[in-house]
């Protein structure tokens, strides 16, 4: 058996399990290991994906309730002028110490500039406080999140 | 040690492809030390950044520098190969010299090349680094380059890491490859009876492989997905005898004289001499105390382990990859030959995470499977319930003041062990350190800890007081059988005992009516210390006058009172919840000449939020039935709402040496802000963490 998947504007068919989390059939199944695996509870951030423009954590819902939605992952982040720039700005400002929560971070950055291009600080944390840093990346992903909405 | 052990220039730098490969047994865990590396190589021979890379960290080939760890790297790996470097650079210079004419003074080395000064005579210098004998060895006296403006290099691999490109472990992939996840007991006490057969076959019948030794306790499948179902099934199917359950000890009460094992601290050092008996009726006195806390890494742990004929090679991110291929030996009886052990990256660690125990777990199930990669991944419920924990602790202060100044000091520090890696010693340290030869059916350990008798080693680390008092005593208060396991976290014992020192010199200034920097200063006289809070307060009097509720707090501190001086101001106030807002922080920090600033300030920055995670939020819970901080719902970190406006303000020293920073802040991070709370709200708190209950309950008792 097998289900219709969108990923970064190409439809693939899967065959995982239909209760797998999305996480582990984009990492196993089609290979875009980009996303991380931080907790598998939702309480991280470390593997938030785009479904639909929307921040999504892949970790826990089953792949079948993302059948006929766009999902997309850090790896076509950049096709998107959006997705360069916060990636640009997290370069510029050095905004990861070990990156294992960048991407999160880069995904979550993105969603936020594309639907409210200037933040303001309350929407900023709102929209990072899901995310997990244990190494104190903190003010440094203040900062590129600050410097993409600038540009 | 890395010097003296590797002491050619070619144990450090070689040439492969055209480009310099620097060598090291030092491995990046977010603290950008490879960065650092290119960058002193860079430096020294001029070479530039895209011909210069770091060789894989593996053992047999790359040089062993044990643990990466202590804020070493850069006083370990980076001296010995900015020694190579100077070294290698003079040489070259009198090669050139020697072979081509002209004076060493008239060679000029740029962009990697020498020139004949007056000529049109260029020679790249990689080209003539085959020409050295490969056995010329390291001098001490070659002076390092140098350099006018501070460095900025780019990090290493970070343009990957916001690509999601960036290899960790966890996306390790081999042809044939299984996933693999271990079947926990409730708690380290329970031992395993029995198994369901029915489920066990049921498993097996669905190509699932179950791996049992004792209490140890494994599957593995072809797809991670359905492996991790499968362990749920396999958990349930488990009878465990839970042996009374975990003892719920009130671990505060059992950090305790009559508990410990003890030692008079001399010198930074603990020695066998009489413990004077403290003053009986101090002018000041307090304890401090810290919960058992852990690491918390943000990516459970994981390892890629294959074992074919006697062969086990294995894929860790373990801190050291010698000292657990010794101790992976030894639980199997191998030559260490036979095994090989690669570093490849995964999360931040903040010392002795659960990296090593994966690593063995995924060798017992290698062993199991032979001629089959296992990737074995803990889950995050894993990490949270079975790291080896930083140990509780407490810190007993009192002192004596006479006209203003402290004439009498006294600190009693008690602590489980902090040195839990497994490393080779006695008894087997090196298995009995590995968790899961705890559970297997011939168990190797736990073995009692030994105490630490190094300088500025384990709990007593940063006991010795910075500070000029007359009168010292200090003692070391070694307690065993505690609760939890424990072992080495960010900092040992110095975040504590720089908590407990530099909140007791608050309280005191503030009793004598000196402001904290003032207060400070009159008890030093190092220059560089009084530099660093000459810079803080000028920064501070460059802030706006405080508004209500606000309160600022400072703190000072030496990391082992011999690395990196850091100076820490705090900004907070506390909201109608009792909850900690922190506003602003200033952070002055003088490292020695500085090798990548970024690098540096990123280390303190990181260092703070740590620090301020810890002071504020982190307790590892637990009762009869095992570990009860098991997801970041029950064990709270700190997160982007209560992220200050930090700046750091370093201190550049460019003819002094490098020292390592990735431990300097924390400390007094910690106490800054214990400072500011007092400041706004008139409580000391001195248990960790200051959480908005404990905040109330402090309240309540004034």
């Amino acid at each position: 058996m097998s289900l219709s998947l969108k990923v970064n504007g190409k439809t693939h068919q899967v065959t995982s399990e239909p209760d797998t989390p999305l996480i582990y059939v984009l990492r196993d199944e089609l290979g875009l290991k980009g996303t991380k695996l931080g907790c598998g509870l939702e309480q991280c951030g470390a593997c938030a994906v785009l479904v639909d423009g929307e921040v999504v954590m892949s970790c826990v819902s089953a792949v079948e309730t993302f059948e006929s939605k766009e999902i997309t992952t850090i790896e076509s982040i950049a096709d998107t002028d959006i997705g360069r720039r916060v990636q640009d700005a997290f370069v510029e400002t050095s905004a990861a110490q070990c990156g294992y929560c960048t991407a999160g971070l880069v995904v979550a950055t993105t969603a936020l500039l594309s639907s409210t291009p200037k933040p303001d600080k309350d929407s900023v944390t709102q929209a990072l406080t899901p995310h997990i840093c244990r190494c104190g990346s903190h003010p440094r992903v203040l900062r590129a999140v600050e410097r993409a909405a600038e540009k | 040690m890395s010097l003296q052990s590797y002491p050619l220039i070619s144990d450090w730098i070689t040439v492969r492809d055209g480009c310099l490969l620097v060598h090291t047994g030092k491995v990046d865990i977010g603290q950008r030390i490879s960065t650092a590396l290119v960058q002193i190589a860079h430096e020294e021979l001029t070479v530039s950044w895209e011909r210069i890379s770091i060789a894989p960290v593996r053992t047999g080939h790359a040089p062993d520098e044990g643990i990466t760890s202590g804020s070493n790297s850069i006083e370990q790996s980076g001296h010995a190969l900015r020694c190579a470097a100077t070294t290698l650079r003079d040489r070259l210079i009198a090669l050139a010299a020697s072979q081509h004419g002209g004076d060493s003074s008239d060679w000029q080395l740029s962009d990697g090349v020498l020139q004949l000064k007056g000529t049109n005579h260029r020679i790249d210098l990689i080209d003539l680094i085959p020409s050295l004998a490969a056995d010329t060895p390291i001098e001490l006296d070659h002076l390092p380059a140098p350099r006018s403006t501070l460095p900025h290099p780019k990090m290493r691999g970070l343009r990957d890491m916001v690509k999601g490109t960036y290899a960790f472990i966890h996306d390790l992939d081999r042809p044939g490859m299984l996933h693999a996840r271990v079947v926990r007991p409730p708690h380290a006490k329970a031992v395993l009876k029995d198994i369901t057969a029915d489920t066990v076959a049921k498993l097996e019948q669905a190509n699932f492989s179950i791996v049992r030794d004792g209490s140890f306790l494994a599957i593995a499948g072809a797809q991670e997905w359905p492996v991790i179902k499968a362990a749920t099934k396999l958990a349930n199917a488990c009878d465990w005898d839970l042996q009374g359950g975990l003892p719920e000890d009130d671990v505060f009460a059992k950090l305790s004289l009559e508990n410990a094992q003890r030692f008079l601290v001399v010198d930074a050092t603990p020695t066998d001499a009489d413990i004077p008996e403290p003053d009986p009726s101090p002018d000041h006195a307090a304890r401090f105390e810290r919960p058992y806390q852990m690491h918390g890494s943000l990516a459970p742990s994981a390892a890629l382990a294959h074992w074919t004929d006697n062969k086990l090679t294995l894929h860790s991110h373990s801190q050291g990859i010698y000292p657990l291929r010794e101790s992976i030996a030894d639980s199997f009886g191998l030559e260490t030959e036979h095994v090989e052990i690669t570093h490849v990256p995964g999360s931040g660690c903040y010392g002795h995470s659960g990296a090593d125990d994966a690593a063995f777990e995924a060798c017992l199930v290698a062993r199991a499977l032979p001629d089959t990669p296992i990737l074995l991944k803990w889950t995050r419920e894993d990490e949270h319930a079975w790291e080896p924990y930083a140990p509780a602790m407490a810190v007993d202060l009192a002192a004596n003041v006479t006209d203003g100044k402290v004439t009498a000091y006294s600190a009693d520090v008690f602590s489980d062990t902090h040195r839990g890696r497994p490393r080779p010693g006695p008894n087997r340290t090196g298995p009995a350190r590995l968790l899961a030869n705890h559970f297997r059916a011939d168990p190797i350990g736990p073995i009692p800890a030994s105490p630490n008798l190094g300088r500025h080693a384990g709990m007593h680390r940063n006991l010795e007081p910075i500070y000029n008092f007359p009168k010292s005593r200090l003692v070391k208060n070694l307690v065993r059988d505690l609760p939890l396991r424990t072992s080495a976290m960010r900092c040992l014992g110095a975040a504590v005992n720089i908590l407990a020192l530099e909140s007791f010199m608050d309280e005191i200034a503030r009793q004598q009516s000196v402001s904290p920097i003032a207060f400070r200063r009159s008890h030093l006289d190092d220059p560089r210390a009084l530099a660093v809070l000459s810079e803080l307060e000028r920064q501070i009097e460059t802030r706006p006058d405080l508004a209500d509720g606000v309160g600022r707090g400072i703190a000072y501190a030496q990391y082992k009172n011999q690395m990196t001086r850091v100076g820490v101001c705090v900004e907070l106030t506390v909201n109608d919840h009792a909850e900690v807002q922190l506003l602003e922080a200033l952070i002055v920090a003088d490292a020695g000449r500085i090798v990548d600033a970024d690098g540096l300030t990123a280390q303190l920055e990181g260092g703070f939020l740590q620090g301020a995670s810890w002071v504020l939020y982190e307790q590892v819970d637990w009762d009869r039935d095992g570990i009860q901080s098991r997801d970041w719902d029950s064990y709270p970190v700190i997160r982007f709402d209560n992220v200050p406006n930090i700046k750091v303000q370093l201190l550049d020293q460019p003819d002094m040496p490098s020292v390592g920073a990735g431990e300097a802040s924390p400390g007094p991070t910690m106490a800054a802000i214990a400072n500011a709370l007092f400041e706004a709200t008139g409580l000391r708190m001195r248990r960790m963490p200051f959480t908005a209950e404990a905040i109330m309950q402090k309240a309540t008792t004034l």
